[in-house]
């Protein structure tokens, strides 16, 4: 098997290639971090609310249900955009509502469906976590997902 | 087994197996909560039990690779492992570590960012783990003959020790905090466990093939080079839609089809190396299970993978059944499949017998690797037709669900066959027996002996 490709030629090219790789990818990540910092994410201000609201969405795994953009479990429904599904793009105190009285809603108890849990949030919870929701549904996803569904 | 430290390895694997036995269960259960939906949705709701099959899944495999370089190094660097008391203490960590994470599991304790849903004192103690471990292998390397699979295998495993890192990062900014949690979840998978992987795979064609340890080498420096450089800018397929730059959507298509190549190397050595044997090796279990290792890595991993990593393609399938299904036969191929492999070439040796059971252990991997394609039909089946009329036609994600019950029934089914696999896996490997359910052919002269 092609003879004048080494060992040490293969384990030379391995160790350099791989290190100039890792350096490009390094480069990449840290101008697309400076990116959503600076551009992505900043139309709405990152509030202490927004912060809370990404603990409560932790403390509760809501993520090995649903999916927020597009990463999660696949067993219920997209949430990156369920601010603008409620409409809170044309009414932004009616979809944080919606999403309050949804959660305190559940679940529904309907037979041969798939149930959301009761998670007892408090009330301040429910206000951080809508207030996650909607700041998630305002970066800028290169235009996914391909419409309101998610 | 040559060195008596080698030992270690079987407390390893067989701690694997159990949490093997876990993750299927758990996968059987979810499984079937997509059929019944109500399914214990106070007592154990689908977060929790989707958590177990995950990261059972995770720590399992890990438990694995950790067990094949206890059980590979010093055979490799012809020395004895450095210190069994300290990879006793190690895996006396990663257990209770689990069964913490477990039970605090099914108690509601836990993080909340996908696979990395571990208490932080689980994330620290697997760290002081991963800490242990290096240090014992890296000085017992150091001791030893230094040979590239060694060398290559040391550098997968402090890659994963050393992306884990960013397992502790947890940012307010969400699509930040994505951007790193990939730095774990695709490098790993998709980077520094392809070198583990390879190192393994080139391990086992070494002694079952008796082919020259020079070629061997060649191949294994050229599919890591392979994997590294096409699976690092990779990570830009998981780039295009968490508010990073657009120019990921090229980079990421890019580099991500070309992922397909380290995988499809492996099939190519694995053959190779079977083909140009020069020995007929006793264990043809093992053998079986490291070639359907490669290619079922690659269909999973290459194939499936590419299907929808085009960033056009993407956009559409992006958090669908289709990512689901990927992820069940790339796992399944590149992973279980491997860690399989090296189990049932090395319990032998551990217990001191001639290869056991083998008849039933090739039953089992025919089962499960039948069984395994068939979900991944039917989740891309599901995830066409989802994407079709959610993503095209707009209608509502459960209106969209309740649509695709046949394909979750047929899913069920297929994992039940899984389950039925691992049992017959986990007694042909477990409980050994004399006799062969089947006798052997006379055997076929051998150029050299076998080891």
């Amino acid at each position: 098997m092609f003879d004048a490709f080494t060992k040490s030629a293969a384990r030379n090219i391995f160790y350099g290639g791989s290190l100039v790789f890792l350096v490009i990818f390094g480069g990449l990540t840290a101008h697309s971090h400076y990116y959503m910092v600076t551009k992505s994410t900043a139309s709405a201000p990152l509030t202490e609310a927004v912060a809370r609201g990404k603990r409560v969405w932790e403390r509760n795994a809501c993520i090995d249900c649903h999916t927020i953009l597009g990463e999660g479990a696949y067993f219920a429904p997209e949430l990156g955009n369920v601010f603008i599904r409620y409409g809170g793009d044309k009414d932004p105190a009616g979809a944080r509502e919606t999403i309050k009285s949804w959660m305190q809603a559940q679940p529904t108890g309907v037979p041969g469906r798939r149930q959301m849990p009761q998670f007892n949030l408090t009330d301040r919870e429910l206000d951080d976590l809508a207030a996650f929701l909607e700041w998630t549904a305002k970066i800028d996803t290169q235009g996914w997902p391909p419409n309101v569904s998610g | 087994m040559k060195y008596q430290t080698q030992r270690v390895a079987l407390a390893y694997f067989a701690v694997a197996l159990a949490l093997f036995a876990i993750q299927v269960t758990a996968g059987l259960l979810a499984g079937w909560i997509y059929v019944v939906p109500d399914t214990l949705s106070v007592l154990l709701p689908f977060n929790i039990v989707r958590m177990l099959h995950t990261n059972a899944l995770i720590v399992w495999l890990l438990l694995g690779f950790f067990g094949a370089a206890y059980y590979l190094i010093p055979e490799e660097s012809e020395t004895e492992i450095y210190s069994t008391r300290l990879a006793y203490l190690q895996l006396v960590i990663l257990v209770v570590g689990t069964l913490g994470a477990v039970v605090g599991y099914l108690f509601r304790i836990h993080e909340g960012r996908e696979f990395l849903e571990q208490p932080l004192w689980v994330k620290l103690g697997i760290v002081v783990a991963a800490l242990i471990f290096l240090f014992n292998v890296t000085v017992t390397v150091l001791k030893g003959r230094k040979t590239a699979i060694t060398n290559v295998l040391l550098l997968g495993l402090w890659g994963i020790a050393v992306f884990f890192l960013f397992a502790l990062y947890n940012p307010d900014n969400l699509g930040v905090d994505k951007l790193y949690w990939w730095y774990v979840v695709h490098i790993w998978v998709e980077g520094v466990w392809e070198l583990v992987m390879a190192a393994i795979l080139a391990f086992l064609m070494l002694k079952m093939t008796g082919v020259d340890r020079e070629v061997i080498e060649k191949w294994l420096y050229a599919i890591v080079a392979l994997s590294l450089f096409t699976g690092l800018l990779g990570t830009g397929h998981h780039y295009y839609w968490i508010g990073a730059p657009g120019y990921w959507q090229w980079v990421g298509s890019i580099f991500s089809s070309l992922e397909i190549l380290p995988f499809f190397a492996m099939v190519l050595f694995t053959f190779a190396m079977v083909w140009k044997r020069r020995r007929e090796h006793p264990n043809n279990a093992a053998l079986l299970w490291s070639l359907g290792c490669a290619v079922l890595a690659f269909f999973g991993g290459g194939i499936w993978g590419f299907m929808h990593t085009l960033h056009g393609v993407n956009y559409y399938t992006h958090g669908t059944q289709v990512t689901a299904a990927h992820g069940h036969l790339a796992f399944f191929g590149a992973y279980v499949c491997l860690n399989l492999a090296i189990i049932t070439y090395a319990m032998p040796h551990l217990l001191g017998r001639a290869p056991y059971n083998q008849v039933l252990n090739m039953i089992s991997f025919w089962i499960m690797a039948g069984a395994m394609s068939f979900m991944t039909f039917t989740l891309t089946f599901a995830g066409v037709v989802q994407v079709h009329l959610q993503r095209v036609l707009g209608q509502g994600f459960m209106e969209v669900q309740d649509q695709l019950a046949l394909f979750y029934q047929m899913r069920f089914g297929s994992g039940v066959a899984v389950v039925i696999g691992a049992i017959l896996f986990l007694y042909s490997v477990l409980v050994p027996r004399r006799a062969e359910v089947i006798g052997r052919g006379p055997e076929a002269p051998a150029a050299s002996p076998a080891e």
